[in-house]
């Protein structure tokens, strides 16, 4: 028998047959769930994505960003921007709001790069800040009191007209509809992209800079470059994100939408109470968190004094989180990424 | 002459920015911890002084008084029981404890004190001014900008001529051999905390006095604390002096050109610095 190389493992097989359920059921949920699950599920897999490309620069790129919200912004503005003054179709915007995102990740990265670990964070944050001022200035689009998209270029939205006919719903569900199929594709899209570029060699060469950067540019690893790449993927990932969210929303203001807490406390904390570095804490993180939010919703400023208290106790107790709990008791992965070897005499199993 | 008188309003509003900064240089020139959680704690220590005033009608002055070992006892136990605990080769647990502080504390005030602003009361010494020539200077913000000036001198003297200062300067350097010299790091860091939660008292009072606080202005005073550190190099605290003056220039300039502009103008001070001289203008030698 030929040896093989593989990253699976049979928990990792049961949980690929149990996603591919899970992926059919949530495509099909609008058919039978209505406007409130549906809303959401949309802040759900928002919320997912912008913590998966958090952990991306955090767990795995070791940057601890407090400046996100500066791609969330800046994509939700570049969004609103080509639709009110060029009146492109909100849809192919999206990609558009991760465009620029991109754009301002490159002179954001010049400047906080210069900073080391915590000072980094910080940085990052004050750029936010400087973006955020800089929007507020933009008259056009609202200034610092904002904006909301136009009527028509909500109503004429591409796929919006078909999500009515078949599934017989006004045009404000369809347009939730739509939103929520874009944030799925969005969340499956950044999952898979994820996991696929943490198989490939360059996702090897992050996990060598990350656990020793010296010993990893020693190998010939590239740790400026690397830092780089994760730094403007997640710019854009968050970009995209950003756009969709304010899509949904259709009102846009620079406090709202350069919120630290909205789009950066939060993420923070859903990695970390999740499980920072691992593809599946995020998952468990957002679950508890929209859990918490649900249950907590009506106490107000003690629902983030909660959300603070519990983050500060699972960095000290758990400091990989609730799946990395789970996943040292029972040794369960369900994104596995260690390559094994397999077959041949070395092997123990019968494959 | 207004530019004058902008650019020296500039000056003394970077001796309250220095205040907000001096702590956090301190602590992050020990053990190499930034405390997220700074602004707020500057913000609580306003309302602890205002809590003082209102309940038992000291003037502000005897209040931040009574308030400093109050605050030094809440800095060494956070240090003790809390930050101690993170310290180490990953980067990640300080930052992530701090910042879970920084929230939680945040929405403690909000959820004791309410999102209403306050002010420390104000009596005949802080509207007070004198006439320098031509130019009027108010009595509060030239105390303010004493007071950072004793309390750099004050810290300088305390680094490198106590017994303290040398353990301290010490386990800055090496804390596993200092620990051999019979110093105890953790109880140093313990005590560095404790002082820069005495600093963040004074703070607090001049920022009381100066204008009105709510919970929710933490952040901002931790972000013009850090821009004053990183400006005026890593562990300088005199740098720390000069990067605040920087930020209170640029700002004053900013608003005397347009209001809106005031903590833009301030901000791009800071990265114009970055962009120049990335280590700041007094950098340390290994850092």
């Amino acid at each position: 028998m030929a040896y093989s190389v593989t990253t699976q493992t049979p928990a990792s097989r049961i949980a690929s047959i149990a996603g591919l359920i899970l992926i059919i059921a949530l495509v099909a949920l609008p058919f039978f769930a209505g406007r409130g699950p549906i809303q959401d599920m949309f802040f759900i897999l928002t919320m997912l994505v912008l913590a998966q490309f958090w952990n991306l620069l955090a767990g795995y790129g070791g940057l601890v960003s407090i400046g996100q919200q500066a791609f969330v912004g800046m994509g939700a503005y570049a969004l609103f921007g080509v639709v009110i003054l060029l009146g492109l179709d909100p849809v192919p915007s999206i990609l558009l709001a991760g465009v620029a995102a991109l754009i301002i990740a490159v002179p954001t990265a010049f400047f906080a790069f210069r900073l080391n670990g915590a000072y980094f964070a910080i940085g990052t944050w004050v750029i936010a800040e400087v973006v955020r001022l800089l929007v507020a200035q933009w008259k056009t689009l609202g200034g610092g009191t904002g904006t909301s998209l136009p009527r028509s270029a909500t109503k004429d939205m591409w796929f919006v007209e078909i999500i009515e006919e078949t599934l017989g719903v006004r045009s404000a569900a369809a347009r939730d509809i739509l939103a929520y199929w874009l944030a799925l594709v969005l969340a499956l899209a950044t999952i898979g992209g994820i996991y696929w570029l943490l198989r490939t060699r360059r996702g090897l060469a992050l996990a060598a800079v990350r656990d020793n950067m010296e010993a990893a540019k020693s190998v010939g690893v590239d740790a400026a470059r690397m830092k780089w790449m994760v730094f403007l993927t997640s710019a854009f990932g968050t970009g995209i994100a950003g756009g969709l969210i304010y899509m949904q929303k259709a009102r846009i203001s620079p406090d709202a939408a350069f919120s630290v807490t909205d789009w950066t406390a939060y993420v923070i904390f859903i990695v970390v109470i999740g499980g920072i570095g691992t593809i599946e804490g995020p998952i468990v993180g957002v679950l508890v968190f929209f859990a918490l939010q649900s249950l907590l919703a009506d106490f107000g400023s003690w629902y983030l004094m909660t959300l603070g208290v519990l983050a500060i106790a699972i960095m000290l107790i758990a400091p990989r989180g609730l799946w990395g709990l789970f996943s040292e008791r029972t040794g369960i992965q369900l994104f596995p990424i260690r390559r094994t070897l397999r077959g041949g005499k070395l092997s123990e199993t019968k494959e | 002459m207004i530019w004058v008188d902008t650019i020296i309003q500039g000056i003394l509003l970077g001796g309250l920015y220095a205040l907000f900064a001096a702590g956090l240089s301190l602590v992050f020139g020990i053990m190499r911890l930034v405390n997220l959680a700074h602004g707020d704690l500057i913000v609580m220590g306003a309302y602890l002084i205002l809590l003082l005033v209102t309940l038992l009608g000291l003037p502000p002055f005897l209040a931040a008084a009574v308030a400093m070992p109050v605050m030094f006892c809440l800095g060494w136990a956070l240090q003790k029981f809390l930050l101690n605990r993170t310290l180490g080769d990953d980067i990640l647990p300080p930052l992530l404890v701090t910042f879970g502080l920084s929230i939680a504390l945040q929405n403690a005030l909000l959820e004791t004190f309410s999102a209403d602003s306050q002010r420390l009361p104000t009596s005949a010494l802080t509207t007070a001014s004198v006439q320098a020539g031509p130019i009027s200077l108010g009595v509060m913000p030239l105390l303010t900008f004493a007071s950072a000036v004793l309390v750099i001198i004050a810290l300088n003297q305390l680094f490198y001529r106590t017994e303290l200062g040398r353990a301290f300067r010490a386990t800055s350097d090496d804390a596993t051999t200092a620990s051999l010299m019979g110093i105890k790091p953790a109880n140093i860091f313990a005590t560095a905390t404790g002082i820069a939660l005495v600093i963040v008292t004074i703070a607090a009072l001049y920022l009381g006095l100066r204008a009105n606080f709510d919970p929710n202005i933490g952040p901002a005073r931790l972000i013009y604390a850090f821009e004053a550190v990183i400006i005026g190099g890593l562990g300088s605290l005199w740098g720390t002096l000069l990067g605040g003056i920087i930020i209170g220039v640029a700002q004053t300039i900013g608003a005397a050109v347009n209001p809106e502009w005031q903590i833009l103008a301030g901000h791009i001070a800071f990265l114009l610095v970055l962009l120049v001289r990335p280590r700041g203008l007094f950098p340390r030698a290994n850092d």
